[in-house]
């Protein structure tokens, strides 16, 4: 049973700001990033009967039903890091499919930025037995950048991949993020200056790693027969796909993959659409490299080719290959599981709302997120009427 | 009392064999019985075949390196940059995170695959770290 166009995202909205928020806590941005996609699609809170959501403390979404004053009849607080939103866009769709609920919520709020700065550095780890505490950390490797630099160094050693084809995508994304007012690093880029830029973890410069920020976003899911009783057009979930492989990188037969082989093959499978269909493509992209390996692994070009394909320019305003228009994890915002953000850019491209960075006529549009350590992806691939 | 900075590994009843066996500067592996072959993290059981019949088997200590990273930020409490994060492919066949030391940090002097031996970090009475070193 095909989840294909059984439901739509008919609401999308981020917080009122994104970037650096000082006064906000995590819970607040969910709830003003709801309050916000439920008036986009025009719905009331009281018809919300499910809610997706991770990134709170503990139970994440009976927390948040419970700030919210919601009672619902359906939740999922499915953690999979960055690409958790997708997975729940799935999730959403095969429980309003089963008849489990009709209208599903999905939030995201984090303070990546201004929370680090009250806290202090903080460990993402807390059971002092789980493997990476003893396998990882003692040896240095801790947050995200720490670990996806290694993978990215094997990609260059077996394929050739360049550090001027990582600097292609940090400028195309911020060429796009140029031509959005709301996004954070609008500065021009070239990629001498990529290049000549500090080194945060070799093989990356500073320009390879996303930004650290604040923002929350939401996104609400109905049912087909639901789909066109509300303010915007609907944006129709056409495939979807998730998977995982490992949570540590030593748990990868090899290094320089990831799960979107697997996530992809089944969102483009549903969709019974070809990779020359779709028009824009929105991956999330926390470091360059995950931008550049995650093409291979969907499939956009041959593996150990994503660095000749990505170079010229290609994914600029302009290019052929229109990838990631709001500016990226790189340039736009980033407040931790940005995976939110690339699925609000696709509905915004789909209804045509992007202003200076609409993509022309674009009516299919690839989504996928990807969290942990290159660990867990969600593919979406979402289409306008 | 030791002065070690960095963050030690908090030993659990199934990992306490490797542990042990570092702290006698040996690395000791896994090894699943059923496959015939090694694997790490240490489990009860094998990943690949979820048999149950395992052992412990030593290691030469020696591999290639898969790959590496120079950190230039303190990724975890305790290190100083820029240092040399590694994983470890170990001529019996698993993989290990470890660091490369005994070799200047710098993008010019590593290289994927150059090959690499164990060198033992005593950190504290009771723990010690398998690091790795450039082979001769």
């Amino acid at each position: 049973m095909s989840l294909k166009r059984k439901v739509a995202i008919v609401g999308a909205d981020e917080t009122d700001q994104i970037g650096i928020i000082p006064d906000a806590t995590p819970i607040m941005l969910h709830a003003e990033a709801a309050r916000n996609a439920l008036r986009d699609a025009g719905i009331d809170k009281s018809e919300v009967d499910a809610v997706l959501t991770c990134g709170i403390s503990g139970m994440a979404s009976t927390q948040l039903c419970e700030y919210l004053g919601i009672v619902p009849q359906y939740t999922d607080s499915t953690m999979t890091g960055g690409s958790s939103f997708e997975i729940h866009v799935e999730h959403a769709a095969a429980a309003i499919n089963a008849g489990l609920c009709s209208v599903a919520l999905i939030t995201h709020g984090e303070t990546g930025h201004s929370g680090r700065m009250r806290r202090g550095p903080r460990g993402g780890f807390f059971d002092p037995t789980l493997p990476a505490m003893q396998f990882e950390v003692p040896f240095g490797v801790g947050g995200a950048p720490s670990a996806y630099c290694m993978a990215a160094m094997r990609h260059m050693h077996q394929y050739g991949t360049t550090s001027e084809q990582l600097a292609e995508i940090a400028v195309a994304t911020r060429k796009w993020a140029q031509l959005n007012p709301r996004a954070m690093m609008r500065d021009d880029l070239t990629i001498e200056d990529v290049l000549s830029s500090r080194w945060i973890a070799y093989p990356f410069h500073i320009y390879d790693c996303c930004l650290v920020t604040d923002a929350g976003g939401a996104v609400v899911v109905v049912g087909a027969e639901r789909a066109r009783d509300f303010k915007k057009k609907p944006v129709w979930v056409l495939g979807s796909g998730e998977a995982s492989t490992h949570q540590s990188l030593l748990g990868m037969d090899d290094i320089t993959t990831t799960p979107a082989r697997y996530s992809g093959k089944a969102a483009f499978e549903m969709a019974g659409v070809t990779h020359a269909d779709i028009d824009v493509v929105e991956v999330y992209d926390s470091f360059t490299y995950t931008a550049l390996v995650t093409l291979e692994e969907l499939g956009f070009c041959a593996k150990g080719e994503g660095g000749p394909f990505v170079s010229g320019q290609r994914t600029a305003p302009g290019g052929d290959f229109p990838m990631n228009t709001n500016g990226g994890g790189l340039s736009y915002t980033h407040p931790g599981m940005y995976g939110m953000f690339i699925l609000i850019e696709a509905v915004r491209q789909l209804r045509g709302e992007c202003g200076a960075r609409q993509v022309p006529d674009a009516r299919l549009a690839l989504v996928n997120g990807t969290g942990g350590t290159l660990s867990a992806t969600g593919t979406l691939i979402l289409g306008a009427d | 009392m030791s002065d070690y900075a960095k963050p030690l590994p908090y030993p659990s009843p199934e990992t306490q064999p490797f542990w042990d066996a570092c702290k006698r500067h040996e690395l000791s592996l896994p090894y699943c019985r059923a496959c015939a072959r090694f694997f790490f993290y240490p489990r009860r059981f094998c990943p690949r075949c979820f048999s149950w019949d395992i052992d412990w088997r030593a290691c030469s200590g020696r591999g290639t390196l898969y790959t590496f990273a120079i950190q230039y930020r303190p990724q975890v409490p305790g290190f100083t940059p820029p240092y040399v994060t590694a994983i470890v492919q170990l001529e019996e066949g698993p993989r290990l995170m470890t660091n490369l030391v005994g070799i200047e940090p710098s993008p010019e002097r590593i290289r994927c695959d150059m090959p690499v031996e164990v060198t033992w970090e005593d950190a504290t009475g009771e723990i010690t770290l398998p690091l790795f070193r450039p082979a001769p």
